[in-house]
């Protein structure tokens, strides 16, 4: 097996546990936020009150959560492929945010902005399909 | 204007967290077992390195401007302009861990970033 051919098959599905539970975090912290209002100050007084909302909400928790799972799978595949190539190919996420914005949070997303996020795809598509790592290995630090 | 200087902090330092912790992780060595012990030690292992607290704070200012933003703005519309930070860690990658960045990639971003200023246009 090329070492290209064993980079992907390892790649792959730590890049698909990305794409849903990235989203997915974000989705959770969109409904905690929307729940407890617009932060409109910069101030330190007012923030408070919001800082204590936001780390008692359950669904801050959750996509906190979310976005750590998402977090360790991603510095998993920091250690093999480079960041340029794992950044565009796990943020097919656009696609899964656009969807899981629409049938969770119930967002109206107008077709401009399907065709923005579909764009993105189109992009990141592109980026994705060039070798997982295309620097020389560093010497150990 | 707030809106802007919030994403500037999602992008900008977003961007620059992710990069320190490519950095560190490039440090800790390429990952072979997938065991949970194993995990953990490696998790334990690249909290030893600096990089990884510069990327972590950097992180969390991005994770911080994030939530503010997301209290007044739709999910679908922050998410895909945030996506800005191709560009930024394009640009980042190529200067400060000496990527290098095929043609192809760089036609990539560009269509990203288009695709992120038509996503703009829908701000409402």
């Amino acid at each position: 097996m090329t070492r290209i051919r064993r980079l992907q098959l390892k790649t792959i599905p730590l890049i698909l546990i990305s794409i849903i539970l990235g989203p997915l975090g974000n989705v959770f912290l969109g409904k905690g936020m929307k729940s407890i209002g617009s932060v409109t100050s910069a101030r330190i007084i007012d923030l408070l009150p919001i800082a204590s909302r936001v780390l008692t909400s359950g669904y801050i928790w959750l996509g906190i959560v979310c976005l750590l799972g998402f977090f360790v799978a991603h510095m998993l595949l920091l250690t093999w492929a480079d960041y340029s190539y794992v950044q565009p190919a796990t943020s097919l996420s656009y696609l899964s945010i656009a969807i899981l914005s629409y049938l969770v949070l119930g967002e109206m997303i107008s077709p401009l902005r399907w065709l923005g996020v579909t764009v993105i795809c189109v992009g990141v598509l592109l980026v994705g399909r060039t070798s997982p790592s295309t620097s020389e290995a560093p010497e150990h630090a | 204007m707030r809106e802007a200087v919030l994403f500037f902090f999602i992008v900008v330092a977003g961007t620059a967290g992710e990069l320190s912790v490519s950095r560190a992780m490039k440090g800790v060595g390429e990952v072979h077992d997938f065991r949970p012990k194993s995990i953990l030690r490696f998790v334990l292992q690249s909290f030893r390195l600096p990089w990884m607290w510069v990327g972590i704070a950097l992180m969390s200012l991005a994770f911080f401007s994030l939530l503010a933003i997301l209290s007044f703005r739709q999910v679908s519309f922050v998410v895909p302009v945030s996506a800005l930070s191709y560009a930024a860690g394009a640009f980042g990658a190529k200067l400060f861990l000496g990527e290098r960045i095929s043609r192809n990639r760089w036609i990539g971003i560009a269509i990203v970033c288009l695709g992120v200023t038509i996503v703009w246009w829908t701000r409402g």
